[in-house]
């Protein structure tokens, strides 16, 4: 176990290396520098900048320096909010971002599993079609048309919720709901396949030949192993959740993180937009590590240590 | 004799894409307390289906009871609900499958899985289940039951599992147990044990079996009576004995001699039997064997056989039974171990009349 | 006893050979998925709107007597009508024409990207699996690490850097888009390498060419289609994201994304601006999605209840 965390441990910090080394040299070779904003500065100004920023020393020293802060978890200044750093904005905007992603997850992964179950348990009958249906819509429509209609006509003709901004729990309803849509719909038609597979196993016979009835068969059989895939979905899902919130929190008006890292892109703003991606990929890689560990525990089949199947 | 099961005129189909496939067409048969039922047959006889059927297994739809009862204890089966069979299945019937590798639920300790019977059908609490786990760990022959009972099925050998599914099918005590292909996909060596062990345990508690098998070598061992099925039907029934000493079914006979057998000494050949079974969507008229009979008369391909009793327990459907067929030798390997049997009537008679 | 002719009872003369003949016509293959997938309503629905999409992409922007750049300040915002079917943007571009023309620089987006990753993955992975040993324990390292890359931010980060245009999009999707493709080859050629009939193959002495393409390439095909057929959907769907955060292809082009992020800000008052690109979107999305689930069950029979 240990030996398997150290072991994948070892590559994720190869993959953040890879990643840190890639966004700094893109930037390096972005067009136009940082300050090349709409008006000209005066050279002074510029030189000074550059000085102040370390932009004028050798690329090496500078590319020396930017894994030696990252590493201390330094993600520099802002090149466009004077006296911030983007350690800062990621200090505002995550517990935001956090939250509403977390919402967003467990809606996306309840109701992708209930009508998942639902639909296997219905195979071919109209609870089948309809959820399935509902699941291709969810998979068909990008996130900002899905967004933008919820928010037209729940909240904007209906009333039913607030158009915009995040101040209560009413305020974090369709947003989340937005941002759940295509990951539940995923979740959903996992759920329905690996549940209709686990169905037409030979232990599923066997349960019924003991005599317990379908209810006790689909919780206690079918269920927990059906779950088993969609466990190691739940990587790919928070990227889904986490690249869907650029989306959701600009059309909301969420002051999340998400919504900042669209507003550097359109700003050009280097150093937020590399601090941004390094930290989402710190993110993203630890929780798939979790993900894997989590699966390693839940399905006894697989011993970390050997990091294979048990048969 | 008193009978614990009794199928009378079973017909069972499947709705397919490319038709309704009748894989069960009109099967009769009965089994007695403590008797052990070996039904014979290939893939594709129908065998299996019986089985299902009485445990009413048959996923409905696309599968059908199309007509005929299954009385067990004096109930039909065929007419029960499936919230009413929740109670006789694995109660009073339990059943052991072909493939130990995956009967058994991969991500549930063995011990919970027995446990699920006895605290289902016996209301035991827990911790009795638990113990009583372990005992029908010990009495399968598994060691060190304490520290089994709380492994996955993959910490178990293919022969283990078995051994476990068996525990699984008789925590209950059944008064029927159903085994199909219990040994097919296990190791010889590994077969014989579960075989002695299933003997064995029939002796303990007085379980009646209906033991489902394509392999003649397995039947010797360990059945009473034997049935075998070709084509959705039974084509020979009858003792042991009878069917290995006194068969009359040309399709018996084949199956005879294209067994290997230690004391066949001689070089003479394994026989096989050409051709494959019908397509039971549409089956053939006449006598579903005829197609691949070498002994097949004109009447085969026109008219189904009657059922001819041989003997009180002996009965086989082929027209070679008919005084005006003419008389055939059975092939080589077959004829070597012919005996007479005194049981046999000076004739055989027609029991059922073909439809 | 029922009394029968005599003759009924002379022997039958059994040609047995007869009996081993295989009552079934036997299909090929990919003759018996096209069947299966025939069958399959939804499938066949999704490929018939696909080709009425691809026809209109080719034909739709010639429908009309106005040009998917040209402004008409005059005629800014106006609702569907006969002069303009699907109605005109803001600065009075008709959006029929756009529409169609911007099927066709979405279905290429999707095509070309969808097509490079086969390309690159069908190499990598076909070589990694074929070789095996040391080989394929380095491209799949390679390719692991590449993989842990988080893809969006990895496109828009190069989206940021190389500048927006038709080109730099695809480049940015392909750039690791082409692992998950290189994995599936891996995968099926490491598992088809081993199976009997290959080993059968190589035993009678076929060439190691004669393996590749009459054994293992033919074998490999259907989830090579199948995650083809997806991956053109989910590429189309990037590009609407991409477009979304401002990074789509330039004015005055016209793809999907591009006039629905451009709708959805005018959707309070302008609802059609939206409505156009976003459904041809969800059709397409939808279309491809439901062709390659049909495909994967026509070629997997196991798979289908």
């Amino acid at each position: 176990m240990l030996r398997y965390i150290s072991r994948r441990l070892l590559s994720i910090l190869l993959s953040l290396f890879l990643i840190i080394t890639a966004t700094f040299f893109l930037m390096r070779a972005a067009p136009g520098g940082p300050f090349s904003g709409e008006k000209k500065l005066p050279p002074e100004i510029e030189k000074n900048l550059n000085e102040y920023y370390g932009l004028d020393r050798p690329w090496y020293n500078q590319y020396f320096d930017y894994l030696v802060s990252i590493a201390k978890w330094d993600f520099g200044p802002s090149f466009k909010y004077k006296g911030q750093t983007v350690n800062d904005l990621i200090n505002d905007g995550f517990p935001v971002s956090f939250f509403l992603g977390m919402e967003s997850l467990l809606l996306a992964v309840s109701l992708g599993i209930l009508l998942g179950v639902i639909a296997a348990l219905n195979h071919n009958k109209w609870q089948d079609y309809g959820a399935m249906i509902f699941a291709v819509l969810g998979i068909s429509v990008p996130s900002f048309i899905m967004a933008s209609l919820l928010q037209y006509v729940l909240a904007i003709k209906l009333g039913l919720f607030p158009v915009a901004r995040w101040e209560s729990l009413q305020h974090t309803v369709l947003p989340a709901l937005a941002l759940a849509a295509t990951p539940m719909a995923f979740i959903a038609r996992l759920t329905r396949s690996s549940m209709l597979e686990v169905l037409s196993n030979d232990y599923i016979r066997t349960a019924k030949a003991k005599g317990l009835s379908k209810g006790q068969i689909t919780v206690k059989h079918a269920i927990r192993n059906a779950l088993l895939p969609v466990v190691t979905y739940l990587g790919p899902l928070s990227a889904a959740v986490l690249t869907g919130s650029f989306v959701i929190e600009k059309i909301f008006g969420i002051p999340g993180l998400g919504s900042q890292f669209v507003l550097s892109i359109s700003n050009r703003d280097y150093t937020t937009i590399m601090g941004v991606t390094v930290f989402y990929s710190i993110l993203l890689l630890f929780s798939v590590l979790l993900v894997d560990i989590a699966y390693g525990l839940i399905d006894p089949r697989i011993k970390l240590a050997g990091g294979k199947k048990g048969e | 004799m008193e009978k614990l099961l009794e199928v009378k005129d079973l017909q069972v189909s499947f709705q397919t894409y490319g038709g309704e496939v009748q894989a069960v067409r009109g099967v009769s048969f009965h089994l007695n307390k403590g008797e052990t039922l070996a039904i014979v047959g290939e893939s594709g006889s129908g065998k299996s289906v019986t089985s299902q059927t009485i445990m009413r297994l048959i996923p409905t739809p696309p599968g059908k009871i199309k007509s005929g009862q299954i009385i067990f204890n004096g109930e039909d089966l065929a007419k029960k609900t499936d919230k009413e069979m929740e109670a006789i299945r694995g109660k009073d019937i339990g059943m052991i499958f072909q493939d130990p590798m995956t009967s058994l639920n991969p991500t549930m300790k063995v011990g919970h899985q027995i446990m699920e019977v006895l605290i289902k059908h016996l209301k035991m609490d827990k911790a009795a289940a638990k113990e009583r786990a372990i005992e029908l760990l010990r009495l399968v022959g598994i060691p060190m039951p304490e520290k089994r009972v709380n492994q996955y099925p993959h910490e178990f050998s293919g022969g283990m599992r078995q051994r476990a599914m068996i525990a699984v099918a008789l925590a209950s005590n059944p008064k029927l147990l159903i085994a199909d292909e219990p040994t097919t996909a296990l190791d010889v060596t590994i077969q014989a044990q579960i075989l002695e062990l299933m003997k064995d345990l029939q002796k303990k508690m007085g379980t009646s079996i209906i033991f489902i098998t394509h392999d003649l070598g397995v039947v010797a061992n360990v059945a009473d009576r034997v049935a075998v099925m070709y084509a959705g039907k039974i084509v020979e029934m009858g003792t042991v004995d009878e069917i290995f000493y006194d068969p009359r079914h040309p399709y018996t006979w084949g199956l005879l001699a294209s067994m290997p057998s230690l004391d066949s000494d001689d070089k003479a050949e394994l026989a096989a039997i050409p051709g494959t079974p019908p397509d039971l969507t549409n089956p053939p008229k006449g006598d579903a064997f005829a197609p691949r009979n070498p002994y097949a008369m004109k009447i085969d391909f026109e008219l189904e056989p009657p059922m001819f009793k041989i003997s009180d327990t002996h009965y086989a459907a082929t027209w070679l039974l008919h005084p005006d067929a003419p008389k055939v030798e059975p092939p080589e390997a077959v004829k070597k171990r012919l005996r007479q049997l005194s049981s046999n009537y000076p004739q055989p008679v027609i029991v059922k009349e073909s439809e | 006893m029922q009394q029968f002719p005599k003759e009924m009872f002379q022997p039958a003369s059994v040609d047995l050979s007869e009996a081993e003949k295989i009552s079934k016509p036997s299909l090929s293959f990919w003759k018996d998925v096209s069947i299966r997938f025939r069958k399959n309503k939804l499938a066949m629905f999704g490929l018939i709107l696909l080709v009425l999409l691809v026809f209109m992409a080719i034909f739709g922007p010639h429908m009309t007597k106005y040009d998917y750049s040209t402004n008409d300040l005059m005629n800014t915002n106006k609702p569907p009508s006969a002069e303009h079917w699907f109605g005109t943007d803001d600065l009075g571009r008709d959006i029929f024409t756009r529409t169609w023309y911007g099927a066709r620089i979405s279905l290429f987006i999707g095509l070309a990207a969808a097509l490079i990753d086969l390309f690159i993955g069908v190499l990598w992975g076909g070589i990694a699996g074929f070789r095996g040993g040391k080989t394929d324990d380095i491209m799949m390292r390679i390719a692991d690490i590449l993989w842990a890359v988080p893809y969006l931010l990895l496109v828009i980060l190069l989206m940021v850097v190389l500048g927006q245009g038709l080109g730099t999009m695809i480049l940015a999707m392909t750039i690791t888009g082409w692992i998950n493709m290189a994995r599936i080859v891996r995968g099926q050629v490491l598992q088809l390498k081993s199976q009997e009939y290959v080993l059968a193959a190589q035993t009678l002495g076929a060439s190691t060419s004669r393996i590749m393409f009459k054994h293992l390439i033919p074998n490999a095909m259907g989830p090579i289609l199948v995650t083809l057929t997806l991956s053109i959907p989910s590429a189309i769907f990037t590009e609407a994201f991409l477009s979304y955060l401002g990074l789509g292809v330039p004015q005055p082009l016209a793809s999907w994304g591009t006039m629905a992020s451009e709708g959805v800000q005018a959707l309070q008052y302008y609802p059609w601006r939206l409505f156009f690109p976003a459904t041809f979107i969800c059709l397409t999305i939808f279309a491809f999605n439901v062709v390659g689930d049909g495909l994967r069950d026509a070629l997997d029979p196991r798979l289908r209840k």
